[in-house]
């Protein structure tokens, strides 16, 4: 076993556990914060895809900008035991019913896929310089066009913002101000 | 020894070093800040603790070691205790991808002085920067405060605010050098001048922003004590509260070697040529302490600006980097690479802005071979 391989065995456990916690924590704080555990071991997975890039942009943008706003959210929410009107018994078993029907439908999804491994002409395609030529040439078209979905989103939020001219409407527009210029980077 | 071990050892002497000239140099800005202020206001300054007070600062670590670790009942015992560490951590992390020197043969073989030259790394710094806000917001939370709290998010839409305008000004030192990697930043200055010279208003931007991002004066809401009692750490004792405050000052350090680097030459030694030295290993010496005269400057004018300026009111801080800075640093950055366009089109591209100059044949053939697979 090479050490690339016993790589992704320890940062493929990393990411399945953590992404478990997200879901059977019972604290929200600890859902994101592990959900930030998540997005490091899948910057981690893209290290090993040789794809620096978007590991890295996998971190500024959503560990070091969403995820913040998510917590921001959920700490001034304030959730607590105490004073949140917990879910009755009949929303759980329809949320449960809602849940499985998904898992069905992925598992359907992939058991038709069939697992290859295609390496991608040399392997470097996730290098800053190769991705850069090849988002500005052949996929320029795309890359505009989600550029001013971003732009939209933003317009949006400010939009919405002015019209509540609540505070809450400020953090929508930096989510979408930071989540839109991270893209165009 | 086979190579891999040398480069292993000579890495973890390397990292070993770093991590200690930062704490030390930490350490002796809380003195240098104490000084300066004491200069500014006309006092004197610690001068009890050695000659001139220079033992104050291991007076001060042995004071917040020895005393009582208060952690509340009501907080979250863990976030509590991540919170410092968190923001010790993203602390230190950013000068892995600094060169701090040119490459040197020191104890008979050639090395870089810089722990990782990855073809990333101005995005490394600015991740881990982005990361820094964790600390403050953990362990502001977990405190279960609601002064803390109030610092805590103060500081987060701060950072993330100001973090924008600064990437968007390091976009255009980017532009003009053509590549990520940070040695490859100094190799351009030295060739062709500080970036500083181009990028004056970048720089400016910069500075402001970095301010912001180290919760230094003007920008220091955080821990607005007559708001906000002490802020953030308000529930901190001992040397968690030590960590916060360290933790600055490393920020503080770190920021400063991050400028030198990006706008002011890095290592290179103003009107002396390292390359005819053949890397000796005084010029890497001489390089390294010329970069941390550059460092040492900027923390300087940190100082200054701290006890000359009051601080903001939290709105002005938000129009300041959302309708002032974030336009500017747009504007600058547009009118930058529409020059850098213009002016690389008469002149022949030169070899290392491999962003600009054309891919060979074959490698575009292989390129687009891959893309569809």
């Amino acid at each position: 076993m090479g050490i690339t391989e016993i790589l992704f065995w320890i940062l493929a456990v990393a990411s399945i556990g953590s992404a478990l916690m997200v879901v059977t924590s019972k604290n929200p704080i600890f859902s994101v914060i592990w959900l930030i555990v998540t997005f490091f071991t899948i910057s981690g997975h893209y290290i090993l895809l040789n794809a620096q890039f978007l590991a890295v942009v996998n971190i500024i943008v959503y560990a070091g900008a969403i995820m913040v706003l998510f917590l921001f959210v959920i700490m001034l929410m304030n959730l607590d035991k105490n004073t949140e009107v917990q879910k009755g018994r009949w929303m759980r078993l329809i949320g449960a019913v809602a849940g499985g029907c998904l898992l069905l439908v992925l598992v359907a999804g992939l058991r038709s896929t069939e697992a290859r491994a295609t390496q991608l002409g040399t392997g470097d395609i996730g290098l800053i310089q190769n991705l850069g030529r090849v988002l500005f040439t052949e996929y320029v078209v795309p890359f505009e066009l989600s550029s001013v979905l971003f732009l939209t989103a933003m317009v949006g939020a400010v939009v919405i913002g002015k019209r509540d001219q609540t505070g809450r409407a400020a953090v929508a527009t930096a989510a979408a101000t930071t989540a839109g210029t991270l893209e165009a980077e | 020894m086979a190579e891999w071990v040398i480069t292993l050892i000579e890495k973890f002497a390397l990292v070993a070093i770093i991590v200690t000239v930062s704490l030390v140099v930490a350490m002796y800005s809380t003195y240098a800040e104490r000084k300066i202020a004491a200069f500014l206001q006309d006092r004197r300054g610690p001068n009890r603790a050695g000659p001139f007070g220079l033992l104050q600062p291991l007076a001060d670590g042995v004071k917040l070691f020895m005393k009582e670790e208060i952690i509340p009942n009501t907080s979250s015992k863990f976030l509590f205790i991540a919170g410092p560490l968190l923001a010790m951590i993203t602390a230190t992390m950013t000068s892995a991808v600094i060169p701090w020197g040119p490459t040197s043969t020191m104890f008979g073989h050639t090395m870089p002085l810089q722990i990782a030259d990855i073809n990333i790394g101005v995005l490394y710094i600015f991740g881990v920067v982005s990361l820094g806000v964790y600390g403050i917001m953990i362990g502001g939370w977990a405190s279960n405060n609601k002064f803390s709290l109030l610092a805590a998010i103060r500081g987060a839409s701060q950072m993330i605010s100001y973090e924008l305008a600064m990437g968007l000004s390091l976009l255009a030192v980017l532009l003009i050098v053509g590549d990520l990697r940070m040695s490859v930043i100094v190799d351009y200055q030295i060739q062709h001048g500080w970036n500083v010279l181009y990028q004056p208003l970048g720089f400016f931007i910069f500075f402001i922003c970095a301010l912001a991002e180290c919760n230094r004066t003007p920008f220091d809401l955080p821990e607005a004590e007559n708001e906000l009692n002490m802020g953030y750490h308000q529930e901190y004792s001992s040397m968690k509260l030590g960590f916060y405050l360290f933790a600055e000052y490393i920020n503080m350090f770190i920021s400063g070697v991050v400028m030198a680097t990006l706008f002011f030459g890095g290592w290179d030694i103003p009107f002396f040529n390292e390359a005819a030295h053949g890397g000796a290993w005084w010029v890497g010496l001489l390089s390294f302490a010329c970069l941390m005269c550059k460092a040492f400057f900027s923390i300087f004018l940190f100082m200054w600006i701290r006890w000359t300026i009051p601080r903001f009111r939290f709105d002005q801080l938000m129009n300041l980097g959302w309708r002032g800075l974030l336009p500017l640093a747009l504007a600058n950055m547009v009118i930058t690479a529409g020059l850098v366009l213009w002016l690389n089109n008469d002149a022949a591209p030169a070899p290392q802005k491999g962003v600009i100059s054309q891919p060979s044949q074959t490698q575009q053939v292989s390129l687009t071979n891959a893309t569809h697979q």
